[in-house]
């Protein structure tokens, strides 16, 4: 059972959007901002409020990569995987983020909810390749070593707030 | 602001006159670029800084304030511009009216920039670009190679306004091309000079742009929608990005053109949630265009109302195909349909629509003000007009550039390009993205347009050019497209679905040196179905990178399948780490990192990796003091 907190939440979002089927998606994703994540049980209130079904509201929300039921890290760390990307040695970088944290493409976010490293398939700064994506910021020309670094830095920019 | 709004052809002319001479007023105009390459490479800190400066200064860098506007009024001369396209050389900043660009530029930078540029104008030789082959310094843009081969038609103005400013592109004419058609032309005029000017779709399929236009307006139903998609998920593509970071109200005017053209009144923008910046700039672009009275209800006083909306999307690169797009905009899941009925017939909720890109859009409105003549003078007579493509991979200057179709890959790659990085052997350029394929160094001399790379059998796609050089391993680069194509897969048809995942596995034990005899047999065998079965162009597509490849470098899979080597060295379980007896010290550390205990010796005697437990995972080498551990 979810806390009451998150329909008042889902209200807000809500009265934003007009009640229809084409509101999913940018309601989904304000959801998907305000938590990093979609909880499931949210679904049924969302689709009886659109008038769609709760097997649509599903079928919707488990098709889009950007939505996820799991929650998500403080940090989400989006590692290029794009051509690009690619060629200049994308996976290096994000195998370091994964040892470094613990992770691996079956855990993506750490115990302590402050970090999720994924793949993306490309950012669109291919020219600074590889990169990767620290929630909405773009960092360029990686490196293994730049990544520890990142982490790093992402940690006492943590300890400080 | 009721008082800012455009009420005729008149005040938009008064307009634009007044932003110009606001804009030559200023004395010194610094222009810091703020596309995602540069801003990722910490252009964001440039500004500020050169914005401080600005601010303090006893130069006179500011204009009259009671034109001065937005955001940018305390310092209305240091401006955030769209992507210049040399992303490789950023941050670079761009001073006017001296035209000086400067490269790599870094906030330390600034004070020196300001009193030696801004206050003395003369140059900082040290952030000039240096010519890579005679060394001489490049001073402003037109000097350095890499724009020298270039033609901007759609990238014209970007880089050289403020993208969140309406009041630039007006300036600099946008709209124009709007009210010269709202004013001066009917529907059918506008609808037959776009087909004069045989303007092909940008997104990968050329279709005839004023071709769409036409059946949309011919259809018996009233209520039409005009889609762009911005939707650019090809891997290594970034030119939509681009454009709508860096000249939003160019598309934006593109796309009331097309809806005067055919009488719609609601347009939607599909844009990848990825591309957060362009986002932001389009919503800024629409609500400064609305006030102005250049979107909306009675545009401009003409009586014509269109109404445009941004629609996320989700993080599925199937929604670039039209009918999947058009379902997602609906808040359905972004799933392809059986054609027909077209999208020009039953499209965004089933009513007739035009869907075009990013780029289709901003080639418009150049075209309803220059003409289809002077159009059809740029490119081939087939694929009239420019292509912006992304120069990506092991290219020297890596960036965003334009060109006129017809030009050859090799005067992109090496001339524009700078040749390859490292002086290293070119292998191929990857067109096309994951529904493409690869071009050889015999093919380079091609001219490259949407039929003469059809026959080669590649597509133009929307724009990605990744170079390879000699170190790429060409299967590994069919795998990695497999397993992005079945990734993304929607999963609707069999063919696609299935078959995608048939082939990558088959790919991915290639590469892993399990290869059978009868391998390539297979995976020609399924990409025929695929191509001939698939529901959509996604999954009809998706083997072409496979067949590409296969075709071009038989040799690279046959290493593969029959010695079990990667001859470019790249599939790390082909790999083999060997220890050198003649640097080998016996000191035994590599042994101790080794996580599987392949590594054994005495002291004295060099030490030996047994292959068979060996795992490729590379400790040994960073173990090693003495360099003596290589991989073959």
């Amino acid at each position: 059972m979810l806390d009451s907190s998150f329909y008042t939440k889902a209200d807000e979002i809500l009265s934003k959007h007009p009640a229809q089927e084409r509101s999913l998606i940018p309601i989904l994703h304000e959801i998907q901002e305000s938590y990093n994540y979609v909880p499931v049980e949210l679904l049924p209130y969302i689709a009886k409020h659109i008038g769609i079904s709760e097997t649509k509201a599903y079928s919707v929300a488990s098709f889009y990569e950007r939505f996820s039921f799991e929650p998500k890290g403080k940090y989400i760390i989006r590692v290029c995987d794009g051509t690009a990307c690619h060629v200049r040695q994308s996976l290096p970088v994000l195998e370091r983020l994964r040892a470094e944290l613990n992770l691996s493409d079956k855990k993506h976010t750490t115990d302590d909810m402050l970090f999720t490293v994924e793949t993306v398939s490309c950012l669109g700064a291919c020219s600074l390749a590889p990169a990767l994506m620290v929630n909405d910021h773009v960092h360029p020309a990686m490196t293994p070593d730049k990544a520890t670094k990142l982490l790093q830095d992402l940690r006492e920019e943590e300890a400080k707030s | 602001m009721s008082s800012r709004r455009v009420r005729s052809h008149q005040e938009l002319n008064t307009l634009r006159e007044n932003f110009e001479n606001t804009i030559k007023a200023e004395p010194v105009r610094i222009l810091v670029c703020a596309g995602t390459g540069c801003q990722a490479s910490g252009s964001l800190k440039v500004w500020e800084k050169m914005s401080e400066l600005a601010k303090n200064t006893s130069v006179q860098v500011e204009f009259a304030p009671e034109i001065a506007h937005g955001e940018n009024f305390e310092h209305p001369a240091v401006h955030k511009s769209g992507c210049l396209g040399f992303c490789e050389q950023g941050p670079l900043v761009r001073i006017e009216p001296l035209g000086v660009l400067y490269t790599k530029v870094t906030p330390d930078d600034c004070g020196e920039i300001f009193e030696t540029t801004v206050k003395n104008k003369e140059v900082v030789h040290r952030l000039l670009y240096k010519n890579k082959i005679t060394g001489e310094e490049c001073f402003n843009q037109s000097e350095i190679p890499f724009y020298k081969g270039q033609t901007r038609v759609v990238l014209k103005t970007c880089g050289t306004i403020d993208p969140e400013s309406v009041e630039e592109a007006i300036s600099v004419g946008t709209y124009q091309a709007l009210a010269k058609a709202l004013f001066t032309m009917k529907p059918e005029d506008v609808i037959q000079t776009v087909l004069d000017s045989k303007l092909r779709g940008r997104g990968g399929g050329g279709f005839v742009a004023g071709k769409k236009w036409q059946q949309v307006a011919a259809q018996p139903e009233k209520t039409r929608y005009i889609v762009c998609n911005g939707d650019e998920g090809d891997p290594g593509a970034f030119m939509d990005c681009s454009i709508m970071e860096g000249d939003p109200h160019r598309m934006i005017e593109g796309m009331i053109i097309a809806a005067y053209a055919v009488g719609a009144q609601e347009g939607y923008i599909y844009v990848r949630a990825e591309y957060p910046l362009a986002v932001k700039r389009l919503t800024l672009a629409i609500k400064q265009a609305t006030e102005f009275g250049l979107l909306g209800d009675n545009i401009m006083g003409s009586g014509f109302n269109f109404h445009l909306h941004i629609n996320r999307g989700a993080g599925a690169f199937v929604c670039g195909e039209g009918s999947a797009l058009t379902a997602s905009i609906e808040g359905k899941r972004g799933m392809p349909r059986v054609k027909p009925p077209r999208t020009v017939e039953q499209g965004l909720f089933a009513k007739p629509t035009v869907l075009n890109n990013v780029e289709t859009y901003a080639n418009v409105p150049q075209i309803i003000l220059s003409g289809a003549d002077w159009y059809k003078s740029i490119g081939t007579p087939d694929s009239p007009g420019t292509k912006t493509f992304a120069l990506t991979g092991a290219v020297r200057n890596t960036g965003l550039v334009e060109v006129p179709f017809g030009i050859t890959p090799r005067e992109i790659i090496f001339n524009i390009g700078g040749g390859i990085r490292g002086d290293k052997k070119f292998k191929a350029v990857q067109i096309g993205g994951p529904s493409g394929g690869c071009l050889t160094e015999e093919q380079l001399d091609e001219p490259l347009d949407f039929d003469s790379v059809k026959r080669l059998g590649v597509i133009v796609g929307s724009g990605g050019l990744v170079v390879m050089d000699e170190d790429t391993c060409m299967v590994e680069v069919a795998r990695f497209f497999m397993d992005f194509t079945h990734r993304e897969s929607c999963g609707k048809c069999v063919p696609c679905r299935e078959g995608t995942l048939r082939m990558l596995e088959i790919l991915e034990r290639i590469v892993a040196g399990q290869g059978e005899e009868d391998d390539i047999n297979k995976l020609r065998t399924l990409a025929d179905l695929i191509i001939h079965t698939a529901l959509c162009g996604l999954g009809k597509s998706a083997p072409l990178p496979v067949i590409s490849t296969l075709n071009a470098f038989p040799e690279e899979y046959e290493a593969h399948i029959k010695d079990k080597k990667c001859p470019a060295h790249v599939c790390q379980k082909l790999k083999q780490y060997i220890i050198n007896p003649e640097l080998c010290k016996s000191c035994s550390k590599c042994a101790r990192g080794c996580p599987v205990q392949a590594i054994s010796g005495q002291p004295k005697v060099p030490y030996e990796i047994d292959q068979t437990k060996c795992i490729k995972c590379g400790a040994c080498i960073s173990a090693c003091p003495f360099k003596a551990i290589y991989v073959a």
